[in-house]
């Protein structure tokens, strides 16, 4: 079966350059990057031009690159380790969207059972953070705001230096997660005025297993692993070298081709999204279609459990995904489309479609084509529940 | 498919004779791994917990055809378990494996199915489906006398049974572990699921209490003349026949005999009391024939491990039978099915009242 692979978001394929760098160093390159002598020395050099490639990719220094085994630590040592360094100063507050992943909420959750207050901010139908709804939130003891900087359901992109000035304003420091927008659109860690970010190679054709977390010179984040003094002490343990090269190679190409590629992948998912509103009444976008990273779109379909929707266009050979795979691989109401205020139902029957370079219109055409019927039989055998 | 060893043997035979096979699970209760707060009382299943759902994933994989989860949890709480606490608090014993396959399996996971393309739904069940001459469908008992699920499907109807596959049904227990053996399925010497899927130890009455708080309301436990014998802590603690926990002392053993919920009274007497030999069944399904209005012989199944017993059984109006013993049948038990069978065919069954 010709396979249609739409869910982007959730993971990517390796660029085959990606794959030749990286089975080059598996091959030859096995030095310790910590070792004195000429393997180390390779590999060390290996790592220093990745840290270079990846810190380009988000505009930053190398030296302000730390490297870890993905994006859920990079948003655990963002958070934990910037909470911990300030405990002694008194702050005890932490916020975060209601929209995050859960390596955001959930590290928010553990961290409140240890004493620390928490707040969420809501977001509108738009899936949008307002500035105003953080200045509310804001107190004198928070110590680190979270706020991603694309959702990774339905791809609302967040006005990150406005609520990081917000933040700042009152003495906190300011995360975002990248995961979903490192690679696909332009990142200045400058214009943004952010103290950390976290990125994540496999959501732009590197490795899975590899992330990065950039934090502001000078600033103090306390490490999670202790041990050896690799990437400066703030992330103990030999470095997966064939990851992180295949994630710097990953970061070049993305940088090579990112405004050309934004631009095509924004033209098929506009003409997937309307082919779809077209071609499948009671249909419609989830969350603002104004900011959004160019491969996203969320569709909810009346009368249809995404649930079902999802298996019947897999056995079609077109894999989307609801956004909120959870670890069983059943699929629970989004956290996102319930933040956003839709009822549990919209929430149930919404679908993302997220793009990515191998895509073609042949293969969104093709989706535009099975949707129609897929949808029809579904909910032709949709009973009313017996009890509500 | 549970992730036990009949449902995946019951896949696996089907993929194996080329039939296009899709392995769908029921998630049934809320999973404790998926980040979802679930507090200690709810942490319940023996049946299709994680672990479970990976067995049946690895099947699949091992077979070479798709396997999903799909996530029940509200249709199984509404239907299932709702009723199981209903039944219990109106003095009643209910048969949720029943309840089960018929509005759930073969309803929601049967429509789920052939939303997705399927024509039939096949499961691990030891039981038969076929078709007789005039096209009407036929259930019969398992291969497996020791194993036979037929009385848990007796509510299943023409339209159901026509789209159900019982693919281990001619099999025995025994020749279904061969099978998984020789088909090298990881789950082959996996035990057998014990209990309700959903209470795993056994503690009925305190689930019922979690669930329907107001059903925990002393009564009176009282003999056939009605003299207050001792108090209970509700009716739900009781089913009929049991003999232990009545906490009363007499010079002969008691069982419960009756039970009525709007009193809150348990009625209790000696063994000779609980044989009857009459009872009346709601919610009746009549599958090898339709519904008689003159008396048929049948033999009648009271409970799973019940040995059927010959009679004679007629239908009432509104889906309703009368069914006449032989002889007394020791403890005839509101909630749960009876079942008519001619031999190893399904004649018919319904709901005790």
């Amino acid at each position: 079966m010709q396979r249609v692979y739409l869910d982007h978001n959730a993971t990517t394929p390796l660029l085959p350059a990606v794959i030749d760098r990286m089975m080059a160093v598996l091959r030859e390159e096995f030095g310790n990057p910590s070792s004195v002598h000429h393997f180390g020395q390779q590999a060390k050099a290996s790592l220093d031009e990745a840290r270079t490639d990846v810190a380009n990719l988000i505009g930053a220094e190398p030296s302000e690159v730390l490297f870890t085994s993905g994006g859920t630590e990079a948003d655990n040592i963002a958070i934990r380790g910037a909470a911990e360094a300030l405990e002694a100063t008194g702050k005890r507050h932490l916020i975060a969207s209601a929209i995050e992943h859960e390596a955001v909420l959930n590290t928010l959750k553990a961290l409140a059972k240890r004493g620390w207050r928490t707040t969420l901010l809501p977001v509108g139908q738009s899936g949008i953070v307002s500035v105003d709804t953080l200045r509310n939130a804001l107190t004198d003891d928070t110590a680190v705001v979270s706020v991603m900087h694309a959702n990774n359901e339905i791809g609302t992109i967040q006005p990150i230096a406005e609520l990081a000035r917000a933040a700042h304003e009152r003495g906190a420091l300011f995360h975002t997660d990248a995961v979903q927008s490192a690679g696909k659109i332009p990142i200045g860690v400058k214009t943004l005025g952010v103290d950390m970010l976290s990125m994540s190679a496999h959501k732009f054709y590197g490795p899975k297993g590899v992330g990065a977390l950039w934090i502001r010179r000078g600033l103090r984040v306390l490490p999670l692993l202790t041990g050896g003094r690799q990437e400066r002490s703030r992330r103990a343990g030999t470095e997966n070298v064939p990851g992180i090269v295949g994630m710097g190679v990953a970061a070049r190409m993305a940088i090579a081709k990112m405004a050309e590629e934004g631009r095509r992948l924004a033209a098929l998912r506009d003409r997937l999204e309307a082919g779809i509103l077209r071609g499948v009444p009671g249909t419609a976008v989830n969350g603002s279609t104004e900011a959004r990273v160019p491969n996203t779109t969320n569709i909810s379909f009346d009368r249809v459990e995404a649930e079902s929707l999802l298996i019947a266009l897999d056995l079609e050979g077109v894999a989307v995904s609801t956004g909120s795979a959870c670890s069983s691989g059943t699929l629970e109401p989004s956290h996102v489309l319930k933040a956003m205020g839709f009822n549990a139902h919209r929430a149930q029957n919404s679908i993302r479609f997220s793009l990515g370079a191998a895509n073609t219109e042949a293969e969104v055409d093709r989706v535009i084509a099975v949707l129609p019927g897929i949808v029809e039989k579904l909910r032709s055998l949709t009973r009313a529940p017996a009890r509500a | 498919m549970s992730g036990g060893v009949d449902s995946s043997v019951a896949a696996a035979l089907l993929a194996e004779q080329g039939h296009d096979v899709i392995g769908l699970s029921m998630q049934l209760y809320p999973s404790t791994s998926s980040g979802q707060a679930t507090s200690a009382t709810e942490r319940f299943g023996t049946c299709c917990t994680l672990d479970d759902l990976n067995d049946a994933r690895r099947v699949a994989s091992k077979i070479g055809f798709p396997h999903y989860i799909v996530n029940f949890e509200r249709q199984f709480r509404d239907t299932v378990i709702s009723n199981f606490v209903q039944e219990y608090a109106s003095g009643r014993t209910p048969l949720p494996c029943a309840h089960c396959n018929s509005d759930l399996k073969f309803s929601t996971l049967l429509d789920r199915a052939r939303g997705l393309g399927a024509e039939q739904v096949a499961t691990g069940h030891y039981a038969r489906v076929e078709q007789a001459r005039g096209g009407r469908w036929l259930l019969k008992r398992s291969a497996d006398p020791d194993k036979d699920q037929s009385y848990f499907l007796f509510s299943l109807t023409q339209d159901q049974l026509a789209r159900a596959v019982f693919p281990v049904g001619g099999l025995t227990k025994p020749e279904v572990r061969e099978q998984a053996r020789r088909l090298g399925l990881v789950v082959a010497d996996k035990p057998d699921s014990q209990e309700i899927c959903f209470i795993p130890d056994g503690d009925y009455a305190s689930f019922v209490e979690r669930k329907e708080p107001a059903v925990a309301r002393a009564g009176a436990i009282v003999d056939r003349e009605g003299r207050e014998l001792g108090t209970h802590g509700g009716v739900h603690r009781f089913t009929v026949g049991q003999r232990k926990g009545l906490g009363i002392a007499s010079t002969i053993p008691l069982y419960v005999l009756r039970i009525d919920a709007d009193a809150g009274t348990v009625t209790v007497g000696s063994r000779n009391a609980l044989e009857q030999t009459r009872l009346t069944a709601s919610g009746v399904n009549w599958i090898s024939l339709d519904a008689p209005q003159s008396a048929v012989r049948v033999s009648a199944q009271i409970r799973h491990r019940h040995k059927p017993a010959a009679g004679s059984v007629i239908a009432l109006a509104d889906a309703r039978a009368e069914l006449i013993f032989d002889e007394g049948q020791p403890a005839i038990t509101p909630g749960q099915a009876v079942v008519f069978y001619e031999g190893d065919t399904v004649v018919g069954g319904g709901w005790i009242e």
